[in-house]
């Protein structure tokens, strides 16, 4: 086990390096001066001009540039914007409201998508069956930001059931609906995949042979059924854990959220390169350490899987 | 227990004189010829309500990208300002926006780059995704471990923000011209998207290299390419093709959101993403401009991944 986790902290080096490499590259090697429009309509003095190049070693070439951001991020310390602002600070206060909105954002589809797929997946053809397969299908189908248009319109501004948009704190409440606009794509992919899991389990010979011994029912599907369902399940909330700490831009945006998703969208607009490459390289730190520990998962949720 | 043959195996005991008859003879004596694996899900296919209903409005929509002037006569540029945000009428069955364009001919007009950008994408992805999904798989060794890795550097970024990076850069670089725009959206979807392809084509080449089909033509001295192309490629098709449609609704999906954001398409390759990103900032005062064109978008993708589960539920015969 120990030398299983070595090897694959050992593996997700290189796939780090390429991942930053890559934004780095996209953000900064750009062809043509980075300073254009960055001072209003006239062109930078240039002692601005030259501060800023010895700052970002834009002189350098891109790989050298790279491994000197490199060195000094992971000491801990993500540069500063610009008009000097450290952006760890930026961080450190945009990131608690991504967090809060992602974690709603994976109970959400957890809760809702299991359960509907769990139900379906037990009971076969049916009413309900089909009504779950047509809602997700709709889900799936529409747009995220169509669908938060459409609750905003509605709830918000005819029914005036609640503010159009999140205050600055954020607070767990406000975040509700937010976290479901964003998970409602997933939370449909969630219940199709348990569906499908759990009927290819419901008629696997370990489920015959535990009704053979006599188990009650509550013990063979919620031990036996859904253990060995969970595995795509979990894959999948994993994976998507990542993606919704970056996806959440259009939801931040919709809402009026100041989360990550907002902070890299206007590094970009902004033209500020050390946001945008610090935000992604975190985001992708968190993604593949969040898949190391899905892994890892495995062996406890099916003993039948070993490392070695 | 549906599957035709197992069900003949069972009953072949009790057949007196065609029990002596082996097993090949015996489907031989069929009508016709033995159906290949996409006659037999095309005859499925066509035997389900979904696809047909899904099929329907894709050609529908097909045809109004390709002939827009049949379904209307209005200039969807024509601004006319004495009409701004009004409501829909007889005159303007969706309203008009806010520079007094008609949304209906904007919307007829807008599903052409709508489904160019979902169709090229899919393409561009599934042929990327092929291409050094075969190679990995047939090559195996150090070919595979490189493309894999690659791949997984690709797929460790996050899509829409990848996306945006990418885009960012065409966007400094002044790109002008409705193709060249719909080009740069088609290829960061692809470069984005081509290592879910090249998985699966991958896996399917791993399974199909250990066949004993591949290993008779590897001994009679058949060249690589040779076995890729007649023998690998056929037999790996059908799983990024399922791919590939299903994808194709998120595609629509995605270029509406990048145009949503502001960094897909633009002026004037105007599509349905481009309207609702316009639209955005009037939500309160006049909802119809966002939401035709929103309901139309839905429409096209929700047909897309119906006809997506179609096409998977007619090839895959786990699902049978």
């Amino acid at each position: 086990m120990g030398r299983y986790v070595l090897r694959r902290l050992l593996q997700l080096i290189p796939v780090f390096v390429g991942t930053t490499f890559l934004i780095y590259f996209l953000v900064w090697a750009v062809p043509g001066d980075p300073f254009t429009g960055m001072c209003g309509e006239r062109p930078c003095p240039p002692q601005f001009v030259a501060a800023m190049t010895d700052k970002y070693n834009l002189d350098d070439n891109v790989v050298v540039q790279y491994l000197k951001y490199m060195g000094t991020l992971l000491t801990g310390d993500f540069g500063q914007t610009y008009a000097e602002q450290p952006i760890g600070d930026m961080i450190a206060n945009a990131a608690p409201v991504s967090v809060r909105l992602a974690v709603i954002a994976v109970i959400i589809e957890a809760v809702i998508g299991v359960t509907a797929g769990i139900l379906t997946g037990l009971r076969g053809r049916g009413f309900l069956d089909n009504l779950v397969l047509v809602s997700t299908l709709f889900l799936i189908a529409i747009p995220t930001f169509v669908t938060g248009f459409v609750i905003q319109i509605v709830l918000g501004f005819q029914l005036e059931i609640l503010t159009p948009t999140v205050s600055t704190e954020a607070k767990w409440s406000e975040l509700i609906i937010p976290g479901f606009v964003l998970g409602s794509l997933s939370m449909a992919y969630v219940s199709r995949l348990t569906r499908a899991s759990i009927s290819e389990n419901r008629r696997a010979d370990f489920m015959r042979t535990a009704l053979a011994k006599g188990q009650p029912k509550s013990r063979i599907v919620g031990v036996h059924l859904l253990r060995n369902s969970a595995i795509p399940v979990i894959t999948f909330l994993g994976t998507d854990i990542g993606n919704l700490m970056g996806g959440a831009i259009v939801t931040e945006g919709i809402f009026g959220i100041h989360g990550i998703g907002k902070l890299i969208f206007d590094g970009i607009n902004d033209k500020q390169g050390a946001i945008v490459t610090g935000v992604v390289v975190l985001l992708v730190l968190v993604f593949l350490l969040v898949n190391l520990i899905i892994d890892l998962m495995y062996a406890v949720l099916d003993p039948r899987i070993r490392y070695d | 227990m549906t599957d035709p043959t197992t069900a003949a195996a069972g009953t072949a005991p009790d057949l007196g004189a065609s029990a002596y008859v082996t097993a090949p003879e015996h489907q031989m004596s069929g009508p016709g010829k033995p159906r290949s694996l996409w006659s037999d899900a095309w005859r499925d296919l066509r035997r389900r309500p979904l696809f047909i209903i899904a099929g329907a409005v894709i050609v529908l929509l097909a045809i109004i990208a390709i002939f827009p002037s049949w379904f209307t006569s209005v200039d969807p540029n024509h601004k006319d300002l004495s009409h701004s945000r009004e409501t829909p009428s007889g005159a303007a069955w969706f309203g008009y926006d806010l520079q007094g364009r008609d949304v209906y001919a904007r919307v007829v007009y807008g599903a052409r780059w709508t489904l160019l950008v979902g169709l090229s994408a899919s393409v561009l992805t599934v042929l990327i995704g092929a291409f050094f999904g075969i190679i990995a798989g047939y090559f195996g060794r150090w070919i595979d471990g490189l493309i894999s890795r690659i791949g997984e550097i690709f797929f460790g970024l996050p899509f829409v923000l990848g996306a945006i990076v990418i885009l960012n850069l065409v966007r400094n670089a002044e790109i002008r011209g409705a193709l060249p725009i719909v080009f740069a959206v088609v290829a960061s979807i692809a470069v984005l998207s081509w290592p879910v392809a090249m998985r699966i084509m991958r896996s399917a080449a791993i399974t199909a290299k250990q066949q004993d089909y591949v290993k008779a033509a590897r001994a009679l001295g058949a060249s690589a390419p040779r076995i890729i192309f007649k023998h690998l490629l056929p037999n790996c098709l059908a799983p990024v093709l399922v791919y590939g449609t299903i994808a194709l609704g998120a595609f629509i999906g995605a270029e509406a959101t990048l145009s949503f954001l502001g960094i897909g398409l633009r002026d004037p390759a105007v599509s349905w993403g481009v309207m609702i990103s316009d639209a955005r900032n009037y939500v309160r005062v006049a909802p119809h401009m966002l939401l035709f064109p929103a309901g139309f978008l839905t429409a096209t993708v929700l047909a897309f991944v119906m006809l997506g589960d179609a096409v998977r539920e007619a090839l895959d015969p786990k699902l049978r």
